[in-house]
């Protein structure tokens, strides 16, 4: 055991010596969740649009006005013919272009009928036909106001209430979402890198046949890292509680123990990779190229795993943010309790008892050999 | 001249010595580009709705029925009980919770406006208020009908009413993976090309073998261009390979032009390499640089505009897509390939690139010191 702390020590000192490391390591969580949580939202506003209005009359004006007014829409410019539509799109500011049809008003007045044209650059789909239900609804009120309703027979009235998060706040979903991703790749990059790095160097064959057995070697390689990396989940949930307005609706002690479950799977998760990889580069290259974007996709904190394939919806079960993401929504977010999330928390550890298992194999292997 | 080719030979052999790197380089981004567009699709689709159906009358089941056939709904469950709903938003099991409250078809027949309440799973807040307008469809299409049923409307619209039509265009049948694709594309690029770049230098830092260079009589640009050109070609190379696959897996070809692709490219791998390279000489291990790099790449990659909007961005944010080369190329990869936009109208972002392409090399073979 005392041979055991002297590795520790060592991993340790080895860690604070570097001060640029430990400066990015600690900078880079709190800079990207402030940049994140501030900036990422699937709402869509603010889009440019055109106009192209041949009537130019009262009624086109009015309408032009309300849509003007909606946070959703910024009127970017005026078109005066039809063929500078495709022009103006393909430039890529535009995305979307209003039509009123020439004398809109005097065919609203005599024939009952105006017509309007919504041509949406659809290349963004999601934009594209967000965009025309939201103008939809512009349409629809000026549409009722026209129709001057006293009130309708036979009607019910329907309320929709939000619940978990009434003011449909971004950051209550990307938060726990961009959480589960810096940690698992943070802790994941470190790890492996730190114990390829012996290999690299040819140290490892040193340390493995020290007086102390290769399972405490791998360890204490880690322990350093679970340490650093649970400072950085409690700056992480200050943030963005006091600055984010994330509320923490559930147990606060739950919430540390998942993150530090998670936290050690994701150690787990880099000890995996340097078991397998030769090199700095190699463990580096697995870690960020392979594992970034499937953890941002598969996570379903950016895209709604029922819509994917049922085989890719098998495949995200593999990615351990996708349980801690859970998991972080319901404590946090939804106020939930270990009865609700301890079928999720048992295949975590599963998960890091696999990869525990495997590399602390590989690397018993290694020395037989 | 003589002299950079041979340092290029020299890092080609090195780079296919290793088989992993071949693998990694080779296999890894074709196999994420075949799997990840499928899995990219935000369209509002699959709400799971449990029904809490107090009323149990003709009107009751046929809204249910309306509602079970449109497809932007599953019907999870039926019951009685709010709290039982409440508990399967909980974990997940439904989206929404729709109530219909006791004598919901006396109300309407005796013009007394029942109410109908739906609870909505807001924390993912777009989903839910894009599911909340679905469901408000329905139910006043359904309305509508009832109210029919009891009024007799003339033939004719007496009253004046917009006409809306509406058309999509280039994606008329809003595929998504025609939109994700070519980002995904230029993120898989990107990644490749800046560690490669940036890990490279770095590491013959911490293998000592820099040195060696120092004091050999290679002048600094030779050896960063070197350094820079292998990994341009290789970027090509998986560049290539991504297009491929677009066009194999996805059916994905160009509207624009494939010159048009490759040139934008050309420009944006010398902006991105660059900025490897000079991140490589301000760090000293791979450690380092890997942090480094993985921070700078989440910041571009999340902020490009590939997944949420840029306008719907703070301002700051989207001020910081100015200096950000993703955001460019995600950009100008879909404006050629759905759109067709041609040479003039990439013009500006190719330029901006070319400035940052400029800047970046500059700064990193005058921060590069020879410690002879």
């Amino acid at each position: 055991m005392r041979s055991f702390r002297a590795f520790v020590t060592k991993e340790w000192k080895h860690i604070f010596r570097d001060k640029k490391t430990l400066l990015i390591l600690f900078g880079m969580p709190i800079a990207q969740m402030l940049i994140f949580g501030f900036a990422l939202s699937n709402e869509v506003k603010n889009s440019k649009i055109a106009i192209l209005d041949a009537s130019r009359d009262a009624t086109t004006q009015a309408l032009i006005h309300r849509i003007d007014a909606s946070k959703y829409f910024d009127i970017a410019t005026y078109l005066d013919r039809k063929d500078q539509v495709e022009e103006i799109f393909k430039k890529g500011e535009v995305r979307m272009v209003v039509v009123f049809e020439n004398g809109f008003e005097h065919k609203l007045k005599s024939q009952n009928e105006g017509h309007i044209q919504l041509i949406a650059d659809a290349s963004d789909p999601n934009v594209g036909s967000t965009l025309v239900a939201y103008l939809n609804a512009i349409l629809q009120d000026y549409q009722n106001e026209i129709l001057h309703p006293s009130k309708i027979p036979y009607s019910f009235k329907t309320e929709v209430r939000m619940i978990f998060n009434p003011q449909l706040a971004a950051a209550f979903n990307f938060v726990p979402g961009v959480m589960a991703m810096i940690l698992l790749l943070i802790c994941s990059l470190m790890t492996s890198v730190a114990i390829v790095r012996e290999k690299e160097m040819g140290n490892m064959e040193v340390l493995l046949v020290s007086p102390v057995r290769p399972v405490l070697v791998i360890v204490s390689k880690t322990i350093p890292y679970l340490f650093l990396s649970f400072v950085n989940i409690c700056s992480i949930l200050l943030l963005s509680y006091f600055v984010l307005d994330v509320p923490v609706k559930g147990n606060l002690f739950l919430l540390l123990t998942i993150s530090l479950l998670f936290i050690i799977a994701a150690l787990s998760l880099g000890m995996f990779v340097s078991s397998l990889a030769q090199t700095q580069t190699t463990a580096m290259f697995a870690t960020l190229v392979g594992l970034f974007l499937p953890t941002l996709m598969f996570s379903g904190f950016m895209f709604p795993i029922d819509n994917m394939p049922l085989p890719l919806q098998l495949v995200s079960n593999l990615i351990p943010s996708k349980w801690f993401f859970y998991m972080v929504k319901s404590v946090m977010i939804k106020g939930l309790g270990i009865a609700d999330i301890w079928k999720e928390a048992l295949i975590l550890l599963g998960m890091t008892l696999f990869m525990v298992t495997v590399s602390i194999r590989k690397f018993d292997k290694r020395l037989k050999l | 001249m003589r002299i950079i080719w041979s340092i290029i030979q020299k890092e080609f052999a090195q780079f296919f010595r290793d088989k992993a790197n071949i693998r990694m380089l080779l296999v890894m981004p074709v196999v994420q580009l075949i799997l990840l567009p499928m899995a990219a699709d935000y369209e509002v689709e699959n709400i799971k709705i449990c029904i809490i159906d107090q009323d149990h009358s003709e009107y009751s089941r046929r809204l249910i029925q309306k509602i079970e056939v449109n497809h932007h709904f599953i019907l999870v469950n039926q019951t009685a009980d709010y709290r039982e709903a409440l508990k399967m938003m909980e974990s997940d099991q439904a989206d929404i919770a729709l109530t219909l409250p006791h004598f919901f078809e006396r109300d309407v027949v005796l013009n007394n406006e029942p109410s109908i309440s739906a609870s909505v799973n807001a924390v993912n807040g777009q989903r839910a208020s894009i599911g909340g307008q679905y469901l408000l469809r329905i139910l006043n299409d359904f309305n509508r009908e009832i109210r029919l049923e009891w009024i007799q409307f003339p033939r004719y619209n007496p009253m004046p009413l917009l006409r809306i039509e509406h058309s999509y265009w280039f994606n008329p049948t809003m595929n998504y993976q025609q939109f994700m694709v070519p980002g995904i594309l230029v993120i898989l690029l990107t990644m490749v090309g800046f560690t490669l770049s940036a890990l490279n230098l770095v590491k013959e830092k911490e293998l000592g073998t820099i040195e060696q260079i120092n004091v050999s009589p290679i002048r600094k640009y030779h050896f960063l261009l070197g350094k820079l050109i292998p990994f341009w070609i290789l970027s090509f190379v998986v560049l290539s390979l991504g297009l491929l696959v677009a066009f194999i897996v996805y059916n994905i070809v160009p509207s624009g032009s494939y010159l048009l692709i490759y040139l934008f490219a050309s420009v944006y791998l010398l902006a991105v390499l660059g900025l490897g390279l000079l991140i490589s000489i301000y760090t000293e291990t791979q450690q380092q640089t890997m942090l480094l790099s993985f921070f700078l790449m989440m910041v571009f990659i999340l902020l490009s505009g590939l997944y949420t909007p840029v306008e719907s961005m703070p301002e700051w944010a989207q001020m910081t897509t100015w200096f950000n080369p993703v955001a460019y190329f995600v950009k100008v990869m879909r404006m050629i390939i759905m759109k067709g936009s041609g040479f003039t109208d990439i013009l500006p972002h190719l330029l901006s690139v070319l400035t940052m392409a400029l800047i970046l090399i500059s700064w990193a073979i005058a921060a590069y010191r020879k410690k002879a």
